[in-house]
């Protein structure tokens, strides 16, 4: 992807932060916007919504037998009980890795992505690289982020092509006994919930 | 329409490299862009689908070769530009030439939070009960449309087992081109990677298919 370099403050903007500001501007003028909602939007999501509260959920499932139930019948309920709710996020459903099963998630169509659980996608999730090859050489894909799935474990993509979203949740480490939920959320990392990483226990 | 978006299954663009403590912008045009996208949608002009519609529209050599947010960029231009609430001629001179058009709503300041957390589903009442349960087999069609779809080219033609039954949702072939909603039962479908791509693996996919991209097999 084509990261811009030259458009940070004090220098030159470049042709396409150029072309930026000045829609923006126009919308603005003629009134379609409010620039002070731009900023609490951005303000939201680079600040609030994001992983963390996907690792809340996964953390829950993992602590709380009757809430793993719950999330396996009804996510977006589930979700929602625990305030994460709105915008791509509005029909959710969870995927529960299991010895044999392991689940991975793309859009291949575009970038569809359960925001209110992880916040907006990195740039390798709504990449060319990732959404053409997810599908067709997964245990490729995953040997690039380091992850080895064994060859009796089924490889499950979910391609999410309607607005239903994904959540993987991600086997629970051995050595994590007795953790707190707290505890557990933090070593729940973003790729182990959408299927391109596997949680550990730090050393 | 075969466009560009629809790339699953292409095994030639190159590794995905994942990038280590990933900030959510890379420059500040995206995080501006990113708001003004979402602030201009807020104004109820078009939906989802249509907005998804206007991005594979774009020739096939741009969209492929463009970065995520130009995509959105050159999008939300088009959109804007094609239903009259910019022109051309507004942009290239930097400010308003013509009187805007009404427009449902603007997003204030204060209501963002709200706004987003708030949850419109997609599942619509449909009188007609759902076709197909999980564990039946279906083969999906083999479809050319003129214009938007939500079934893959990969994806067609193929023997498949409905896993997931997630009610009637608003129809994107149907809502990308004001024919309004349209509801169809939506399945989750599981396809082997033997079935999809003739691999040997114990490996699947998974896709979310509108009945009527589905007939029993």
């Amino acid at each position: 992807m084509a990261h811009d370099g030259h458009d940070h403050e004090g220098s030159e903007l470049s042709p396409i932060a150029l072309r930026v500001k000045a829609l923006e501007s126009l919308l603005t003028e003629k009134g379609y916007i409010d620039p002070a909602a731009l900023d609490q939007l951005i303000d939201v999501y680079e600040t609030k919504v994001g992983p963390r509260n996907g690792a809340k959920v996964v953390a829950k499932a993992w602590s709380d037998p009757a809430y793993a139930d719950w999330l396996k019948r009804d996510a977006t309920a589930a979700i929602a009980s625990m305030g994460y709710t709105g915008r791509q996020g509005e029909h959710m459903v969870a995927l529960f890795n299991t010895p044999t099963l392991h689940n991975m998630v793309v859009c291949t169509l575009c970038s569809c992505y359960p925001w209110p659980v992880l916040g907006l996608p990195p740039v390798w999730y709504k990449s060319m690289p990732y959404r053409s090859r997810a599908v067709i050489e997964p245990r490729a894909v995953l040997a690039e982020f380091g992850v080895t799935v064994p060859d009796g474990v089924e490889v499950r993509v979910w391609d999410s092509t309607a607005e239903v979203r994904y959540l993987v949740i991600p086997l629970r480490p051995s050595g994590t006994a007795g953790w707190s939920e707290d505890k557990l959320a933090a070593i729940v990392t973003r790729n182990a919930m959408i299927g391109t990483g596997l949680v550990t226990v730090p050393a | 329409m075969n466009g560009p978006q629809d790339m699953g299954g292409f095994t030639r663009f190159g590794p995905v490299n994942p990038e280590t403590d990933e900030p959510v912008f890379h420059s500040h045009w995206e995080r501006r862009l990113f708001a003004v996208a979402l602030a201009t949608g807020a104004t109820g002009s078009w939906n989802i689908d249509i907005s998804r519609h206007t991005r594979e529209s774009l020739p096939a050599h741009v969209y492929w070769s463009s970065s995520y947010y130009e995509i959105w960029l050159r999008g939300l231009v088009k959109l804007t530009t094609e239903l009259g609430l910019i022109t051309g001629e507004e942009l290239a001179a930097g400010h308003m030439l013509v009187q805007p058009l009404p427009v449902k709503r603007v997003l204030a300041a204060g209501e963002v939070a709200s706004a987003m957390a708030k949850t419109s589903s997609y599942i619509r009442p449909l009188d007609r009960p759902a076709r197909f349960k999980p564990g039946d087999l279906v083969r999906t069609r083999v479809l050319t449309r003129e214009g938007h779809t939500r079934l893959p080219r990969y994806a067609m033609g193929r023997l498949g087992e409905i896993v997931a039954v997630h009610g009637a949702h608003v129809f994107p072939d149907a809502s990308a081109h004001g024919k309004g909603e349209d509801p169809h039962w939506l399945y989750g479908v599981r396809f082997s990677a033997r079935e999809l791509w003739g691999k040997d693996t114990p490996d699947s996919v998974c896709l979310d298919l509108w009945e009527p991209y589905l007939e029993p097999a």
